[in-house]
């Protein structure tokens, strides 16, 4: 335990995901140690993230004004959505170059071990942006595990009534990985080979 | 250093750091056992999806200082995707996961029976035999059972007398006449009689059973639940009815 100040930013640092205590204090001192400016600089960082981003009311993604940078651009391909569980999965997918397309971020996968259903997902958004026919394929891009391949289940049940053509990533991601960390080269191989799911 | 083997079915994961994950497991000798898979969340890792939830494995441990390691791990049935593909079975096996984490409280106890109902509730599911609601309706009452919590089903709960009139959760179970306390449900015969069956595994009756006897039996089985498990079983709301 550490002075007031010194223990309630190791706390802070705590709460991070994939921080441990030991990390927390470990930052901690760093910053106490670094020059002032630097400090600034990321503290400034911090609160300009939470005051100018946001979510683009389209596709979920991250954005700086209320469209995100890919639903604004013209060039899209208006037909095809490709459905992905964060919006680090966007910057996954845009990397392969592969997908010309617009996403739709859900905000996580169905887990009902976690509390987690359809309706805490932006599903609904989904919905409302397929009800208008102009969309024709739909690539489901959740994670290559359980929570992912269930959601991807579920989406493709819930989108076939509608006509739209639902198709899931190859498999050639191994399962049971974060779509993250798949390389680039794997990663636009499997969206050359998505399947046609059928539910 | 001090390795273990065992076989047990993976119950959850929590992400852990950067590529790791803490899993959950329910093993045959050991109990429930919670432990590290390094690197697990790698495109790469060795471990694939042998240690996704609902996945029957044959593990080894490395026993640490405070949370085991997981060092090898083999599938022998890949229950999840199964489930994965179809959306009201992987609700019901969520559902049955978490009823084994709750009712298995301390960890490295043994709970072989526990074990043994999860496996055969899992099998049951994957089967598609059965209505997966009512799969999971036996899985809750048996799990119930061994944990010394059986509803009664035939005589009164409070004092053994028939005929019984009503169901009474506080009471635990059904209840005749004179000791029905107040707010207490009055299922159909058909009701008991299918929860009867499915805590006895007669799954010719079961299966033979009207669908309204077995959202009423659901119903009675998800509140005796409930109140039985602290917390609740969260995955309930979200189990879809075919
Ligand atoms: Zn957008
Ligand atoms: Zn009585």
């Amino acid at each position: 335990m550490y002075e007031g100040v010194v223990q309630n930013l190791i706390d802070e640092l705590g709460l991070l995901p994939g921080v441990g205590p030991k990390s927390a204090q470990r930052i901690a001192f760093h910053l106490l140690a670094a020059d002032p400016a630097d400090v600034k600089r990321l503290a400034h960082a911090l609160l300009e993230v939470k005051d100018k981003v946001r979510f683009c009311r389209v596709c979920g993604n991250v954005a700086s004004e209320e469209d995100c940078r890919i639903c604004r651009d013209a060039r899209r391909d208006l037909h095809v959505i490709c459905v992905v569980e964060e919006p680090k999965d966007v910057v996954a997918i845009e990397k392969t170059r592969e997908f010309r397309g617009r996403y739709h971020v859900l905000g996580g996968a169905i887990s009902p071990i976690d509390g987690v259903g359809p309706d805490d997902l932006r599903i609904r958004e989904l919905m409302t942006r397929l009800a208008d026919g102009q969309v024709t394929e739909l690539i489901i891009a959740t994670d290559p595990n359980l929570e992912g391949e269930a959601t991807a289940t579920y989406l493709a049940r819930l989108v076939k009534p509608m006509g739209v053509r639902v198709t899931r990533l190859a498999s050639g991601l191994p399962v049971g990985g974060d779509l993250e960390y798949a390389d680039e080269v794997t990663l636009g191989r499997a969206f050359e080979g998505r399947r046609l799911l059928d539910v | 250093m001090s390795l273990y083997r065992d076989e047990g079915v993976v119950l959850r994961t929590h992400k852990l750091g950067e590529a790791d994950r803490i899993v959950t497991i329910l093993t045959r000798r050991t109990g429930k056992v919670r432990a590290v898979a390094k690197g697990v969340r790698r495109t790469t890792s060795r471990f694939g999806a042998r240690l996704e939830p609902f996945t029957h494995v044959d593990v080894q441990f490395h026993t640490g200082r405070t949370l085991d390691v997981v060092t090898q791990a083999e599938t022998l049935r890949p229950y999840g995707e199964r489930l994965a593909a179809d959306y009201p079975r992987y609700t019901a096996g969520s559902a049955m996961l978490e009823t084994a984490d709750k009712l298995t409280v301390a960890e490295k106890e043994p709970a072989l029976r526990h074990f043994l109902l999860l496996v055969g509730g899992l099998r049951a599911l994957t089967d598609g035999e059965h209505e997966p609601r009512l799969v999971l309706d036996a899985y809750f009452l048996r799990s119930l059972a061994v944990a010394g919590y059986a509803p009664a089903l035939e005589t009164c709960a409070r004092c053994s007398a028939e005929p019984v009139r009503a169901f009474a959760i506080v009471a635990g179970g059904v209840v005749c006449g004179d000791c029905r306390p107040a707010g207490a449900s009055v299922p159909a015969a058909e009701t008991v009689a299918l929860m009867l069956a499915l805590l006895r595994g007669d799954w010719a009756s079961a299966d033979a059973s009207q669908a309204r006897h077995r959202t009423e039996c659901s119903g009675l089985v998800a509140a005796y639940l409930q109140w039985h498990l602290e917390h609740g079983i969260r995955s309930l709301r979200h189990v879809e009815r075919v």
